[in-house]
C-alpha cells in the first residue's frame, strides 16, 4: 500500500481498475474527462469514447450483459443524453457490474447549468453513492460494483467539479482479477424489455431497492461523527468537508448513499441532537428527502446557488469571518478567449460581417459569443445549434436581412448534430450549417472522436467524411474551406447564405494546440499602420490596441497563423523575430 | 494547523503544474494535502486559481476570503483580483508580468494603472520571473521560478523540491526547471524578495 496524490478522476479510474473492470466507455466533459483518460493507462482494461453519452450506456450495457464489469463516465449533461437506457436498466439489472461515473458542476466553471444528479436515484431507482474526496472516490468505485452485482441494479457515482479536480492523498491497492465472463445464456424475461417482462421486472427493481435500503440500514457506507448536540448537520460529498472546516463542534451525519437513503439512521440522528440543519450544494435533495420523512429541518441561509465553502458554511451558521484585505476595483474583467492562431476565429468573424443570425453550440467554438467577435445568438446543448436554425426558420427568421447559420464543432456534430442535420433535410428546410472541423475534441482537453478516427487507445480507425455524409442525406451544396484563407472563407459563407437551400460548410483546419512547432510570429509595423482597427476585431490575444489606437502585438503570443496579415489593408502587419532576443522578454 | 497557498495566473501560465509540485512536495514531507484546480473552459485564457492546502489533516479543498497564509500570483492584475484571499500579514509574492484580457485588448476597457503600487501598499514582493526564466534557458520555466521563490517562504526542505521537480517535468526539461527553481529561490533568499 503507498500513498498517492490522485485527483477524483485518477482516483475512480483507479478503484474501477482495482475493481477489476474490463471496460470503460463515455464521452468527455469537464469535469468528468480525465476519468477514462487515465484507465486507459491501467493493464488489462480497454477503453472507448463514445459518440454521445446514450451510446456509451448502451455498450456498457451490452458489457454487463456480457458478464463483463464496465465504468462509464459523463458530466451532468451527458447524463440527460443517456437517461433512455438508465431508466430501463434499472429494471433488466446487470450482468457484471455497471458504475456510472457522473460529475456535476456547482457554480458552471465550464457548464450551460447546473444540475444536481442525485436526483436519478429516485427518478430511475438507482443507487447513488458521493464521494467527499480522492481517498473515497477510490473506496466508492469499488463498493459501487459489489453493490451493483450483488443487488443487481447499475450504480450511480456521484462526484463534483471540486472532487473530480481536486487532489488528495489516496492508499492504492491491488487489482481484483476476474474470471472471464461464461459464454452467454439467453434471458428474455431479465433482458427483453416487452412490456409483459417489464412489468416483472418494475416489481423485482423495487424488491431490489428494498433489500438495498435493508443493507443500507444495517451495512450501509454512512457515518455519523457525534459532537456537540446542540447542532447536527446533515451533508454529503464535499459539502461534508466544508462542514467538518467551518462547525468543527457540530455532529454529523455524513450521507454517502444518497439513494436509497438510510431512513432508520437518519430519524435517530435528528433525535440526538436539539437541532437539525442540512448542508449542501445545488437543489436542496437532502432537505426535500428529510422533510418528507417528517424530520424538522431548521432553515439555514445555505446558498442555492453556485458552489459553497467553508466560510459560506460558517456565514450561514452566523459565523464571524476573518477581516479582509480592500478590494482592489475597477480590474478589467478576464473572461476565457479563442487561443492565438485558432481556426474557429475567423469563422466568427465573418458571421458578424455578415450580421448573420447564428444558432451555435458547445465547444470552445462558444467563445465566438464574445466581444469582440460577438456573432453566436444561442448556445443551449450538445447539438441544439441545428435543430433551432431550422426552428428559427420556421417562425418566420431569416427573410429579413439576416441570414440563419448555424455553427458546430466536429465532435459535437458526431455526438447529436446529425440527427438535426437529417431533420432539416428530411423536412425540406434550408440554411447554412457552419461545421467547425478542428480534428480534436478541444475544449475537454484534446480527445479523439469518430469525426477524425484516433481512439483512446491509441489506434487510428476509420473518419467519418462529412461531404459524403451530407451527400447521402441528399444535400446537394457541401464545401469544405481551409479557415485560415480569409478572403475563401467570406466568400463561401457570402454565397451560401445567399442560396435558398439547405447547405454545409465544413472549415477544416487543426486546433492551434495540435501545432507544436509555432510559425514566425508577426510585429506591427508603426509607420504602415493607420489605426483602423481591422485587426483588433479579429479578437487575437497576441493583438492589442494601444493607446494611440495603433495595433500591437505580441510576439511571446502570436503563433504566425496570418489570419491578421489578411485584414491588414495597409501591408502593416510584418514578420518579427525570436521572442527571447526582442526586449529581453 | 493548515498552510494555505493559492497560486493565481491565467490560462497556459503553468498554475496547474506548479501547484500539483508544491503539493507533491508536501506529501512527500509526510503531510496531509489537499489541491483544488479547475480545467476545461476557464483554461482557455481566462483567470486560473488553484489552491493548495497542506498539514496534519485537510478537511477543505477550497479556500475563502481572508485565509489564504500565501499568494503567488503569476500575473499582476490576477495579483489585484485574488489579494483578499490573502489573510493580513499573508504573503504576496508577485510576478511582474501583466497579461492584457480581450476587454482591455481590445481597448473596451483601461488598462488598470498603479497596481504594483496598490500591491506594494499591502506588503506584496515582486519578481520577474520570465526573466529569470530566460536566464534558466526557457521562458516556459517562469512558473518554476516563482515556486522556487515560494519555497523560500516554507519550510521544506530544497532537496524535496528537487527531486519532486525532477520526477515531474519532461526529461528534456529537467536542467531548466531546477536552474529556474533555485533562480526564484535565490532571489527571494538574498534578500531582493523578502518581506
Amino acid at each position: 500500500m503507498s500513498r498517492t496524490l490522485l485527483s477524483g478522476n485518477e482516483a475512480v479510474a483507479r478503484g474501477a481498475w482495482e475493481a477489476g473492470v474490463s471496460v470503460g466507455v463515455g464521452y468527455p466533459g469537464t469535469p468528468s474527462t480525465e476519468t477514462l483518460e487515465n484507465l486507459t493507462r491501467m493493464s488489462d482494461v480497454h477503453c472507448e469514447w463514445a459518440p454521445n453519452e446514450k451510446v456509451a450506456l448502451e455498450v456498457a450495457a451490452g458489457v454487463s450483459m456480457g458478464g463483463a464489469r464496465v465504468l462509464v463516465t459523463m458530466k451532468h449533461v451527458g447524463m440527460n443524453v443517456a437517461a433512455d437506457p438508465l431508466f430501463t436498466l434499472a429494471y433488466t439489472g446487470v450482468g457484471g457490474g455497471i458504475v456510472i461515473l457522473i460529475a456535476d458542476d456547482p457554480g458552471m466553471h465550464s457548464s450551460q447549468n447546473e444540475q444536481d444528479s442525485r436526483n436519478w436515484g429516485p427518478f430511475a431507482h438507482v443507487p447513488v453513492l458521493e464521494p467527499a474526496d480522492s481517498h473515497e472516490a477510490l473506496e466508492f468505485t469499488k463498493s459501487a460494483f459489489e453493490i451493483s452485482e450483488r443487488f443487481d441494479v447499475p450504480v450511480i457515482v456521484r462526484s463534483t467539479t471540486r472532487i473530480s479536480h481536486s487532489k488528495g492523498l489516496v492508499e492504492v491497492g491491488e487489482r481484483v482479477l476476474s474470471e472471464a465472463p461464461a459464454p452467454f445464456l439467453s434471458d428474455p424475461a431479465k433482458w427483453v424489455m416487452l412490456p409483459s417482462n417489464a412489468r416483472c421486472r418494475c416489481t423485482s427493481l423495487n424488491e431490489r431497492i428494498d433489500r438495498l435500503a435493508k443493507w443500507n440500514a444495517t451495512d450501509g457506507p454512512d457515518r455519523v461523527e457525534m459532537g456537540s448536540t446542540e447542532l447536527g448537520i446533515v451533508t454529503s460529498g464535499v459539502c461534508y468537508e466544508y462542514v467538518r472546516e467551518a462547525l468543527p463542534n457540530a455532529s454529523v451525519y455524513k450521507v454517502v448513499m444518497s439513494y436509497p437513503l438510510n431512513e432508520r439512521a437518519l430519524v435517530e440522528f435528528a433525535a440526538s441532537v436539539d437541532r437539525l440543519a442540512v448542508v449542501e450544494e445545488a437543489d436542496p435533495y437532502l432537505k426535500t428527502h428529510l422533510r418528507a420523512m417528517g424530520i424538522d429541518v431548521a432553515d439555514v441561509s445555505v446558498p442555492i446557488e453556485g458552489e459553497l465553502s467553508p466560510a459560506k458554511v460558517a456565514a450561514a451558521f452566523g459565523g464571524t469571518l476573518p477581516s479582509t484585505r480592500a478590494l482592489i476595483a475597477d480590474l478589467p474583467p478576464r473572461p476565457p478567449l479563442m487561443c492565438p492562431g485558432c481556426p474557429h476565429r475567423s469563422v466568427f468573424h465573418a458571421l458578424r460581417k455578415a450580421k448573420a443570425i447564428v444558432t451555435g453550440d458547445i465547444g470552445c467554438y462558444t467563445l465566438g459569443a464574445l466581444p469582440p467577435l460577438s456573432a453566436m445568438d444561442s448556445c443551449v446543448c450538445m447539438g441544439a445549434g441545428i435543430g433551432m436554425a431550422h426552428g428559427m426558420a420556421l417562425a418566420g427568421q431569416g427573410k429579413a436581412g439576416r441570414p440563419i447559420v448555424a455553427v458546430i464543432g466536429d465532435s459535437t456534430f458526431a455526438h447529436s448534430g446529425i440527427t438535426g442535420l437529417a431533420h432539416i433535410a428530411y423536412n425540406g428546410g434550408a440554411g447554412t450549417v457552419l461545421i467547425l472541423d478542428n480534428r480534436i475534441t478541444a475544449m475537454t482537453g484534446h480527445q479523439g472522436n469518430p469525426m477524425m478516427g484516433l481512439t483512446l487507445m491509441g489506434e487510428q480507425n476509420r473518419q467519418i467524411d462529412i461531404e459524403a455524409l451530407c451527400a447521402s442525406m441528399g444535400i446537394d451544396h457541401v464545401r469544405t474551406v481551409d479557415p485560415h484563407d480569409l478572403e475563401a472563407v467570406g466568400s463561401t459563407i457570402a454565397e451560401e447564405i445567399g442560396r435558398d437551400q439547405l447547405s454545409v460548410i465544413v472549415f477544416c483546419a487543426p486546433c492551434a494546440l495540435l501545432i507544436r512547432e509555432k510559425e514566425q510570429p508577426y510585429a506591427v509595423d508603426e509607420e504602415a499602420c493607420t489605426a483602423c482597427g481591422a485587426c483588433i476585431k479579429l479578437g487575437c490575444p497576441a493583438i492589442s490596441k494601444t493607446s494611440t489606437g495603433i495595433a500591437a502585438t505580441d510576439i511571446t503570443v502570436c503563433v504566425g497563423c496570418g489570419d491578421c496579415v489578411q485584414v491588414c489593408k495597409f501591408d502593416a502587419i510584418v514578420p518579427a523575430g525570436e521572442a527571447c532576443e526582442i526586449g529581453g522578454v | 494547523m493548515t498552510t494555505t497557498v493559492v497560486l493565481a495566473g491565467v490560462g497556459g501560465q503553468g498554475t496547474i503544474l506548479a501547484a500539483d509540485v508544491l503539493a507533491k512536495v508536501a506529501a512527500a514531507a509526510g503531510l496531509d494535502v489537499k489541491l483544488s484546480e479547475v480545467h476545461g473552459m476557464a483554461q482557455r485564457g481566462g483567470s486560473v486559481d488553484t489552491t493548495v492546502r497542506f498539514g496534519d489533516v485537510v478537511h477543505s479543498p477550497l479556500t475563502d476570503l481572508g485565509y489564504a497564509d500565501h499568494l503567488v500570483a503569476f500575473e499582476l492584475i490576477e495579483a489585484a483580483r485574488t489579494l483578499r484571499y490573502v489573510r493580513p500579514g499573508g504573503r504576496l509574492l508577485v510576478n511582474t508580468r501583466t497579461i492584457d484580457p480581450m476587454p482591455v485588448l481590445i481597448g473596451a476597457v483601461p488598462s488598470p494603472e498603479g497596481l504594483e503600487g496598490q500591491l506594494q501598499n499591502e506588503g506584496a514582493v515582486f519578481l520577474d520571473a520570465e526573466e529569470l526564466a530566460c536566464e534558466a534557458g526557457s521562458p516556459k520555466s517562469a512558473n518554476v521560478v516563482l515556486m522556487g521563490a515560494l519555497s523560500a517562504g516554507l519550510e521544506f526542505a530544497e532537496e524535496l523540491w528537487i527531486d519532486v521537480i525532477s520526477a515531474r517535468v519532461p526529461s528534456h526539461t529537467v536542467e531548466v526547471n531546477l536552474r529556474a527553481f533555485r533562480l526564484g529561490r535565490k532571489a527571494c533568499i538574498e534578500g531582493e524578495c523578502m518581506l
